[in-house]
């Protein structure tokens, strides 16, 4: 005897592992259906993990740039105001400020009426946009610049004609190496470049200039001993301070003619700016992906339509009401989730390549991947919530009459 | 023995909502004992279908019993109902409602799954339904890629895959040619051999006097049974 079989009361029953395998028959059969119906989804997927992934690597680099920059740099620049002074600091500014005493270090640039050519047989207006300045030794500390090859201005070269070529200033004039002893020609005579530098961060005047010794350039080439700029690196916490304190300590005739600006700042409203940006593209990206949800919906509703059949015969073969709903939510939530699935994986993949060919660090937010797979389901599952819903209501007299 | 009947209805009414309701099956009375091939014959709109659902339990009769296996369904909510179909009562259809995406196997193991038997169970189970429905060398190949009759066997070893009390055959023939009917009808008499209990809706009185034994429906009543008449006589 196997009375338990037997039992009239033993209701009809489908394993988790069979709702899934149940569930994946319908998109199987359907492939094209499937893949189409998942493309929705895929694209809102896709475009909101890219647009999190894209943001969040180009907001490293931004940050990147502003650590290597420093936030307590001030650039101290002199205009022609209203009140009558000539639009340049007096020869003592520099010092002057050095005197402060929550300036860290603080150096000049000095305009040198002059252009830096490869050699002599260059016409004199072919300049390629670069141009020649003098600059005190401090310079590099002050803006955090590194050297690619060769040297600095030391005591000795910044007395003597000899430059240092800024990152484009060197590639422009076809200078890659300084193995041999290397000269452009800048006025009327060759100057040795002793060195080449880095890019310097949010520097780019100076990326494109050929840099000699103040000292040098007042003796050989006549330039204005006033600094037309001055970068001073002050204690952290004292900036706002300071920014009031300068003007005045350059140019104690003319204060109002002195701007002091923090470049850190046009970095960090860039950074607000992509931030907004970001919001924007997140919301075009929710609106695709809720199309895409309203595609498998379409989608759903249609299947339900047309299988009718199969909705009946499974009636037949002992599925419950709850079977059919749980058919039909599972079959939803695979197309969404193929989608999801895919999105993500393009989403990674695009911003992959664009961080990649920007040159930034790739950072892809791990939040937004799971998260955006998570919205996928969700959408899914509220997708097929109707349609399943109608499948269960189905009488199986009524579906079976084909 | 004293087995319960296969399939018992008693005194079953079924009723359409309408005004004046329509009375699809009026006070039914017919028992089907194992191992009994019969058929359930009458004329479109004689209540053949209705008789077909309520035999099935797709559908609740008005009034009156219906018991499987000597349990009576009235009692059951729709959730063991449903168990009943999963494991007592075997369809076969005249569209055979075969799934285009899956198997011939997997068609048959359809009839397993509201069990809740396991998937290799499953399969083994449906290869040998299919063989004993003469389709052993088709197993994997999709009901699309098939002839009428061939699908119609495999929907038949869907139907007794579960080893159902009673199979309940619903036009079996009826979409298809004298030749793949020929073929079915004999693999239900070779079923009812083997001790089957198959009962076949049909409206085709030549199919309906070659099965052993004929419940004829009219106007929502049995007009005839041949058991009753050999009783009686």
């Amino acid at each position: 005897m196997t009375p338990v079989r037997q039992s009239p009361t033993l209701a009809s029953r489908l394993r988790p592992s069979d709702v899934l395998r149940v569930g994946a028959s319908g998109p199987r059969a359907r492939k094209m259906r499937t893949a189409l119906s998942a493309l929705g989804v895929s694209i809102g997927i896709a475009a909101m993990v890219g647009v999190l992934g894209l943001s969040e690597s180009s907001k490293s680099a931004l940050l990147d740039e502003i650590s290597a920059l420093g936030t307590n740099l001030l650039t101290v620049e002199s205009g022609v105001g209203i009140g009558g002074g000539d639009g340049s600091f007096p020869e003592e500014a520099l010092a002057a400020i050095n005197r402060i005493e929550a300036v860290e270090i603080a150096s000049a640039i000095y305009d040198v009426d002059a252009s830096v050519l490869k050699n002599e047989f260059v016409p004199n207006g072919q300049t390629r946009g670069l141009g020649v300045v003098a600059a005190s030794q401090s310079l590099l500390d002050t803006l955090n610049g590194s050297i690619d090859e060769g040297s600095w201005l030391n005591n000795a070269t910044s007395t003597y004609p000899a430059v240092v070529l800024g990152s484009v200033a060197a590639e422009r004039l076809g200078i890659s190496t300084l193995t041999q002893p290397t000269y452009v020609y800048i006025g009327e005579q060759y100057v040795e470049v002793v060195g080449t530098l880095e890019e310097f961060p949010l520097s780019a005047d100076l990326d494109r200039s050929a840099i000699m010794g103040q000292p040098a350039a007042e003796e050989f080439f006549e330039s204005d001993p006033a600094p037309a700029t001055i970068f001073a690196r002050v204690e952290n916490g004292t900036i706002d301070a300071n920014r009031a304190l300068i003007p005045a300590t350059a140019d104690p005739e003319n204060p109002e003619e002195i701007t002091v600006s923090r470049p850190s700042d046009a970095l960090e409203a860039q950074a607000a700016a992509d931030d907004a940006l970001t919001t924007l593209f997140l919301g075009l990206g929710a609106v695709a992906l809720l199309v895409g949800g309203i595609g498998i919906a379409n989608v759903m509703v249609i299947a339900v339509i047309e299988r009718r059949g199969e909705i009946g015969l499974r009636r037949a073969l002992g599925a419950t009401r709850a079977h059919i709903r749980r058919q039909f939510l599972t079959e939803a939530v695979i197309l969404s989730a193929l989608g999801g699935a895919v999105g993500v994986a393009l989403g990674i993949g695009a911003t992959y390549l664009y961080s990649s060919l920007q040159g930034w660090r790739v950072i892809i937010p791990s939040t937004a991947a799971a998260g955006g797979f998570l919205a996928a389901l969700f959408i899914g599952a509220a997708a097929g919530l109707y349609p399943a819903m109608r499948a269960a209501r189905l009488a199986p007299t009524e579906a079976l009459r084909a | 023995m004293s087995r319960a009947a296969a399939l018992e209805m008693r005194n079953v009414v079924k009723e359409y909502p309408g005004f004046p309701p329509v009375r699809a099956l009026d006070d039914v009375s017919v028992r089907i004992d194992h191992g009994e091939l019969i058929a359930v014959v009458g004329p479109s709109g004689s209540g053949k279908s209705t008789l077909l659902n309520v035999m099935g339990t797709l559908d609740r009769p008005t009034s009156g019993v219906v018991s499987i296996d000597g349990n009576d369904t009235a009692t059951l909510s729709d959730k063991q109902v449903a168990g009943v179909r999963a494991r007592r009562i075997g369809f076969v259809f005249q569209q055979f409602f075969l799934l285009d995406g899956m198997s011939a196997i997997d068609n048959v193991a359809n009839g397993l799954i509201y069990q809740g038997v396991g998937l290799n169970e499953r399969r083994e189970r449906s290869a040998e339904t299919l063989k004993r429905v003469g389709l052993g060398h088709r197993l994997t190949h999709p009901p699309s890629h098939m002839s009428g009759g061939e699908r119609q066997r495999v929907a038949v070893a869907r139907a007794l895959v579960h080893e159902p009390a009673f199979v309940l055959a619903d036009e079996p023939t009826g979409n298809l040619d004298s030749k793949s009917t020929g073929a079915v009808m004999d693999l239900i008499a070779g079923l009812h051999e083997e001790g089957t209990t198959i009962a076949v809706i049909t409206h085709d009185t030549k199919i309906a006097a070659s099965l052993p034994r004929q419940v004829t429906v009219f106007d929502g009543r049995i007009e005839s049974d041949t058991a009753l008449q050999s009783s009686y006589t």
